[in-house]
């Protein structure tokens, strides 16, 4: 049935893990979409942009947490932006794809272990995960209230900068529910789901 | 006239948070479908169980609200720029209230307008004259995932080797769900609007999703259409957040318009599993909510 990993997740454990299973995570992990793959790749990958001294600090102070750890493709909506007693409202998974030109290189850049978004990703994301590895976990879309309630606590902001849902968050989560759509074995739920349902759509068309 | 904006408030208040019955007796349906340990088992159990809670803590079911759609149906004695008013106050309260996410954004500033409230087409609000002294007023939250896989055909297709008939608009129909994979959060329904133009194709797409879901279509064909597709489409497999299952389509309901000589097309908008759909009746004094 469920299995329970805590961040940092070991490679052994991410070598274990086959599509379709249903894991809940506990542990420290970080929100970050395009504005944070971009600024990471840039800046630090590509290093067509110069790195700041706090560019490097906030690298220094991520580093820890996402060596062996995750980051979740999340546009969080947060309460107590006045006081920064800050509390997840409503916190569900954004769509992944549009990371994909990144998240193989901050997967690798990172040692992260895995992600967490909607929808799936491609197969630059889908051999980064088989090389580093690393696997896609998916969170339930629209179950934005449930997945709040698992963020017990707030840690801190980064590069708030980039607006409330693009900042990066770091986050405590206890039991967060997700499913396993791309593993570290060249699997993806996701491509085998289509080419399923496109021949059995030939059937029920020709047939 | 009177001033409606309280009851309106609560019309999306409780539109946002509280998942209509029949919705979830069918999400609990398909759950029992689904294979104990599957993937699609557990992201129906996950949904369930932010039903639940949502409707307990009347917070939002989905973080995306959606395009707020209002179907008016309304005596001569209400006057409907007033009405308006009342609706675009209530959307406003309700954002505040953090019942609606800010959702109105412009399209070439991109600039969100931060109270929900855009031109005259955010939110949507549809008139139609009552054929009594009833003012009822529906409400649909419609988020852009599923709007996004919402498509139209211009039959014939040759691709899909789709003609100007059912078969055409069942074909068409089983198209659209396995292009849309799990993208519009599966389990979802369909409005299948056959005929009208572009425009009110799409909108009657979206008007035939206000029936009530257990209903059957008043014409013998159409409802046996209505039952093949969404059987059918289960048959894809796609299942719940297309991570495969028995459950992928909730319920089809089609509706055919007049189209002209030239036209033929078939619009397929997909309402997402967090179908949020509810009523207010003014009957007299009496205000009830469906
Ligand atoms: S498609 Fe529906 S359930 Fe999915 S994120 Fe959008 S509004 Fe929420």
């Amino acid at each position: 049935m469920e299995k329970h990993l805590n961040i940092p997740i070991s490679a052994d454990e991410i070598r274990d893990l086959k599509v379709g299973e249903s894991v809940l995570l506990s542990g420290i992990m970080i929100t970050g979409r395009d504005a944070v793959h971009k600024w990471i790749h840039d800046t630090f990958i590509d290093k067509t942009k110069p790195a700041t001294q706090e560019d490097l600090d906030t690298l220094s102070q991520l580093k820890p947490i996402l060596d062996g750890g995750l980051i979740y493709h999340c546009g969080p909506v947060v309460s107590g932006l006045e006081t920064k007693q800050y509390r997840f409202v409503a916190a569900g998974p954004t769509t992944s794809i549009r990371e994909e030109p990144y998240q193989g290189d901050v997967i690798h850049f990172l040692n992260l272990r895995g992600v967490i978004g909607k929808g799936g990703m491609g197969p630059k994301t889908l051999k980064a995960c088989h090389d580093a590895p690393a696997v896609y976990f998916h969170a339930i879309g629209g179950a934005a209230a449930l997945i709040a309630e698992s963020v017990t606590e707030v840690i801190g902001v980064h590069k708030l900068e980039f607006g409330i849902p693009e900042a990066i968050w770091v986050i405590k989560v206890k039991d967060l529910p997700v499913i396993v759509t791309m593993d570290s074995h060249n699997a993806s739920l996701h491509t085998s789901v289509r080419d399923q349902s496109k021949s059995i759509l030939n059937r029920l068309i020709e047939g | 006239m009177r001033d409606f904006t309280q009851e309106l408030l609560e019309l999306i208040r409780l539109t946002s948070t509280d998942l209509p019955n029949q919705v979830e007796e069918r999400l609990k349906t398909a759950l029992a479908s689904e294979e104990l340990g599957s993937a699609a088992h557990a992201a129906l159990e996950t949904i369930l169980k932010n039903v639940t809670m949502t409707r307990k803590n009347s917070t939002p079911i989905c973080q995306d609200t959606g395009t707020p759609i209002f179907f008016v149906s309304a005596p001569t004695s209400i006057d409907k720029d007033e009405l308006t008013v009342q609706i675009r106050g209530a959307i406003e309260l309700a954002t505040q209230k953090s019942y609606l996410r800010p959702n109105a954004v412009h399209s070439i500033t991109g600039k969100n307008s931060g109270n929900n409230l855009g031109d005259a087409y955010f939110p949507t609000i549809h008139f139609q004259p009552s054929a009594n002294d009833e003012l009822s007023v529906d409400l649909i939250l419609k988020g852009g995932g599923c709007e996004n896989v919402g498509a139209q055909y211009s039959l014939p297709n040759d691709e899909l080797k789709a003609g100007r008939d059912l078969e055409g608009v069942r074909r068409a129909a089983l198209d659209a769900v396995y292009r849309a994979q799990g993208e519009g959060c599966a389990p979802g329904f369909l409005g299948i609007a056959i005929g009208g133009d572009r425009g009110t194709g799409y909108a009657a797409s979206k008007e035939v999703l206000m029936r009530d879901p257990d209903d059957h279509n008043r014409d013998a064909e159409l409802d046996q259409l209505e039952n093949r597709i969404t059987t059918e489409a289960n048959e894809l497999g796609i299942g719940p957040m297309g991570f495969g299952g028995k459950a992928t389509v909730l319920g089809t309901k089609i509706i055919s318009s007049y189209r002209l000589p030239a036209s033929f097309f078939v619009t397929i908008s997909y309402m997402c599993w967090a179908f949020r759909h509810h009523k207010m009746i003014v009957k007299g004094e009496a205000i009830d909510y469906e």
